[in-house]
């Protein structure tokens, strides 16, 4: 039942990022480029995803576990450190370069053409070396607390 | 294009809908980038079934739908050197964040978190200056 519902939920995302157009890179390359022909078609992706998220969860701050009886998430961290501004500073580039983040770059995988694959794969391969990146970060310039933030 | 916005708004919905059903039956945050890093690094071990399953749905169900578009253009660029250091920035990043737009962005915002709203203006801030310099600074895409 788990493994059905995961690919429900995969199934939803991949078909309205599809109907959303958020498969085409120059939606999301028109949002970036505040200074060409500017496409506001994100920020009503992003509404639509948001708000009804925001009543989904007030509904799961009330659970102790999920409707299929696992775990819910807790125990966020709260933190905002060097990983989370600098990672993001660096995906966001790679985001505008190509006009794909990870999710549309997956869901046009099978439709998409070569450019697709080789994006992911070139995606997988950074996530491959994130964890060494991370401990070379680590060392060259440890947090005082002497925590690392993952 | 002018309808755009509205096929925006509804695909929002679904993508909402998904983040809802992968939170509230599997207990989980629907984050692209933390779904397939956690395969990668091997960091989701525990969980790898349901991991391969939600990517599964991601993978398989758009192409289903394909036919009902005339076309369905990605305008995706050609340029193996910006594909490769497009993704590999993506990859490093969004792990190294912890988070995507899926993660951070949809459910962090929501869930009006700190980090995921940080994290949301950084990558606006990283792709918005990356895509005006190489595009108007430097013609390169």
């Amino acid at each position: 039942m788990r493994n059905f519902t995961a690919f429900l939920a995969g199934g939803l995302f991949g078909a309205g990022l599809l109907v959303a157009g958020m498969v085409d890179t120059a939606k999301v390359q028109g949002w970036l480029d505040v200074f060409g022909d500017w496409d506001p078609t994100l920020a009503f992706v992003m509404g639509g995803a948001v708000l009804p998220m925001m009543g989904v969860w007030r509904i799961a701050a009330r659970r102790k576990t999920s409707y299929l009886g696992l775990p819910m998430p807790g125990d966020f961290p709260q933190l905002v450190d060097r990983n989370l501004v600098l990672g993001s500073l660096l995906f966001g580039a790679g985001w505008g370069l190509a006009g794909l983040c990870p999710g549309p770059a997956l869901g046009a995988l099978a439709f998409g053409g070569w450019q697709f694959a080789l994006f992911v794969l070139a995606m997988g391969a950074g996530m491959a070396l994130t964890p060494a990146l991370r401990g070379l970060l680590q060392r060259l310039d440890p947090p005082p607390t002497g925590q690392d933030d993952a | 294009m002018h309808q755009d916005w509205i096929w925006g708004l509804v695909g929002g919905l679904m993508i909402g809908a998904g983040a809802a059903v992968y939170l509230l039956l599997n207990g989980r945050i629907m984050g692209a980038s933390g779904i397939l890093g956690g395969l990668i690094d091997g960091s989701g071990r525990d969980t790898t079934p349901e991991r391969f399953a939600f990517l599964a749905g991601l993978i398989v169900v758009p192409p289903l739908l394909v036919p009902l578009y005339k076309v369905v253009d990605t305008h995706v660029s050609s340029n193996i050197g910006v594909l490769i250091l497009a993704g590999l920035l993506v990859g490093i990043g969004t792990r190294l964040a912890n988070g995507c737009t899926s993660g951070h962005g949809v459910c962090g915002i929501s869930r009006l978190s700190l980090r995921g709203i940080v994290a949301t203006v950084f990558y606006l801030l990283g792709g918005g200056l990356a895509l005006v310099i190489a595009r108007h600074g430097l013609g390169l895409i």
